[in-house]
This record gives C-alpha cells, structure tokens and sequence, in this order.
C-alpha cells in the first residue's frame, strides 16, 4: 500500500525514473514516513492501552517477596510491558529498595523497560520484518535477565547512594489493602468497565499525539540522511568500514548508540539504507540496542541513586552484552 | 486547598505545575500550588511514577500529564 503510493507519487506526479538517484531517493523518503508514521500511531496506541494495565506500583507488588529466579523473569517481562519515563527513574528505584526487591531484578527492570519500547519496536518491525522484531524482544529480555544476574552476584549493595537506604527505612510499610471481598473475576471485570475502558483510550491517544509530536522532526530527519545515503552513498566504501566481516564494526556502532539517546527514530531510518548497502543485520540491532538501553541521560538520573563504580559495572556488563547480541546476529541472520 | 505538584523536574512536571496553575485561576480556588521537587519528600507519597499530583496531601494521580480541564474536574 505505501509502496504503491510512493510509486504513484515519484513515477506519475513528479514523473520520474525510480532507478535514477533522485528518484530512488524520493521514493525512499515518501515509501519510509507514510510507512512509519502509520504504525507508530497504530502500535503506539495499542501499546500505551495494554500498558496502562501495568503502572510501576503495581510492577513493584508484584514483584515483592517473589523467589529470584521467577522475580528476574517476571521483571523483565514487566519491563517490557511497563515502560517508563526517564525521569522517573528515581522514585522506580528508590521504590523498589524500598520494597525489599534485590538490585539484581531491579537492574533487570531497569534494562528491559527502555530496550522494548513502542518505538523501537515499530521501526525494527517496519524495516525488518516481524520476526527480526520479536527475535530482538527476546534478546533484550534475556540480555536484561543476565546482566541483572551479573549485577546481583556481584553484590554491589554498598554502591547504593546510603540516603537511598535511609529513605526506603524510614517509610513505614504500608500493608496493601487485602482484606477487600472481591474475587479475581469481580477485580478483573472493574479493569474493563465503561469509564475505565473511556480513560485508557484516551491515555492511549494522547500517547500517540504526544510521541508523534516529539518525535516527527527526527524521524524525517533521519529518513532524509537514510535517502540521501540510499541514492547516493558509495556501495563498497560502506562495506569495507560497516559489512559483516570487518571485526570493528559492531563495537563501534555500540558506542555510537550511546549519545544518540531518544533519537531511535531518527537513527534507523539510517541504518535501513546502510543495510540496504551491506551493513551487518547485527549491526544495526546492537546498535539499536545501544541506542535504548545505554542513554547518556539515564546515567545523570542513576548517578543521583548509586555510585559511579555501579554505573560502571551496569554500563560494561550491559555493553558486552549488546556487543555479543551484535556478533551473534551479524552471524546467524 | 494544598496542591503539590510531585516531579524531579522533568518538562512532564514542568507542564503539569503549569496547567495546574491554569485550572486553579479558571475555577478561581483559593489553593496553595507547590512544586515538590525534593526526592526524599516525593518518596513520603509512596509515588513510584512523575509526575504526580497531590491534593490535601492525599495522591490525585501518577505518572499522567493531566490537560487543564482533567485538573479542573479533578479540583472541582
């Protein structure tokens, strides 16, 4: 469908030749912005409504005196229902310590959440294909549960700010109301009510505004680079310095990923046309990996809650991990 | 009334103390708006997501950039 309206537009409107530079470049730059611009809003909306189900309280209740290995999946798989704003990465954390929940799960939370987002998720889905999507969500849940593995054997506990610990003492523990009569059946039929039902559609489509509205100069952007690169950059100097069998090329897009933090949407347009011109699949995930999960800003927010020999530990474990995904997919995809 | 507006300053709190501002001079109340930015204080709410809204020290909602007339109803 979009594929036929860039067509139309760039062979029959502006009367071009699809294979000449100009042309080529065009119908990359129509073909890609309908395309994503549609499924973000479809999967943006989607998302947020099945996210408004999973608010970070709930996520830290249910989390809460849950055996480690069962805990550690269950936060990374919350992780990626319940995306969060960087900047309420604070109060998450000092929550979860408050709770009881070891560090180990809640880095897991911490790195699950920003890797599956609607975003990222659309753009891998839009450029890859669904499976190369759902192979990356696997990816970034199992990366999360190591690496929050790694983070709690290494019993960092003591690179915690301690005003952290002073806070989570003095707040006295607040019982959940359990006492109340309702069943299961009768709780989960209150989730779905008119009203309810009303209020999260409404979230969702103010998500979808508000996302779009933040993201839109990026994204055209970046399709305008990703144009620009696909009708005219040079083939083989690409793959001599990006394809699959130069060494380097993973690290460094893993380090490349870190300060184009919130820009997923402008990079990946990017990446498709350097895909297109040989660059490894691997590659492109890890660097989009990097991209979500390793943010400059992120940092600032963690340095006000633990100490930078745990932000080091959290950075190093979580890049050799993307570095590995990277190799791994540059060799089996 | 006592309005706080919980947030550690990101521009989601900055725009919720704003429009709240705004509905607190729309319905004319005699209210106190209060920007908490303290984390120690934000975590006395027990409010895990910013930004969060609190009215007579009771939490009105998290994590939500409410619009102006959303706060309207809700201080109404």
């Amino acid at each position: 469908m979009f594929n036929e309206l860039a067509n139309w537009l760039v062979v029959d409107v502006m009367n071009m030749e699809l294979s000449s530079r100009l042309g080529g470049a065009l119908h990359f730059f129509i073909y890609d912005t309908t395309k994503i611009l549609f499924l973000l809003a479809v999967m943006i909306f989607a998302i947020s409504f099945i996210r408004s189900f999973f608010p970070p309280e709930k996520v830290k209740e249910w989390l809460e005196g849950r055996r480690k290995g069962a805990a550690s999946v269950m936060a990374a798989f919350l992780g990626v229902l319940s995306p969060f704003c960087s900047c309420s990465t604070v109060p998450l954390f000092i929550g979860f310590v408050e709770a009881g929940i070891p560090l180990g799960i809640t880095f897991t939370f911490l790195i699950s959440s920003p890797i599956v987002n609607e975003i990222s998720l659309v753009m891998l889905f839009s450029i890859f294909g669904w499976k190369v999507a759902l192979i990356y969500v696997l990816a970034g849940m199992t990366l999360a549960i190591v690496a929050g593995s790694i983070i709690g054997r290494l019993k960092m506990e003591k690179h915690v700010e301690s005003y952290v610990y002073e806070i989570a003492a003095g707040q006295e523990r607040t019982q959940m109301p359990s006492g109340d009569s309702k069943t299961f059946a009768e709780k989960f039929k209150a989730l779905f009510t008119r009203e309810e039902l009303k209020e999260r559609t409404t979230f969702a489509a103010r998500n979808v505004v508000e996302t779009v509205q933040k993201i839109w100069l990026y994204l055209l952007i970046g399709i305008g680079i990703g144009a620009f690169i696909h009708g005219y950059a040079p083939q083989d100097l690409l793959v001599k310095y990006a394809g699959e069998d130069n060494f380097f090329a993973v690290p460094i897009a893993t380090i490349l990923g870190v300060p184009l933090y919130s820009n997923a949407v402008g990079s990946l347009p990017i990446v498709e046309a350097l895909l297109n011109k040989g660059v490894g699949a691997g590659t492109a995930l890890a660097f989009m990996m990097a991209i979500t999960a390793l943010s400059l800003p992120e940092m600032i927010l963690l340095r006000k809650v633990i100490k930078p020999k745990l932000i080091a530990v959290f950075v190093g474990v979580v890049a050799t991990g993307i570095i590995l995904i990277g190799y791994g997919f540059n060799a089996i995809l | 009334m006592n309005i706080k507006i919980l947030g550690t300053g990101c521009k989601k709190c900055q725009e919720l103390e704003k429009n709240t501002r705004m509905a607190v001079e729309e319905l004319q109340l005699d209210a106190q708006v209060e920007k908490v930015e303290d984390i120690r204080e934000i975590m006395k709410y027990k409010v895990m997501s910013t930004p969060a809204l609190v009215v007579d020290e009771k939490v009105v909602s998290t994590g939500k950039l409410l619009t102006v007339n959303e706060l309207k109803s809700a201080l109404a």
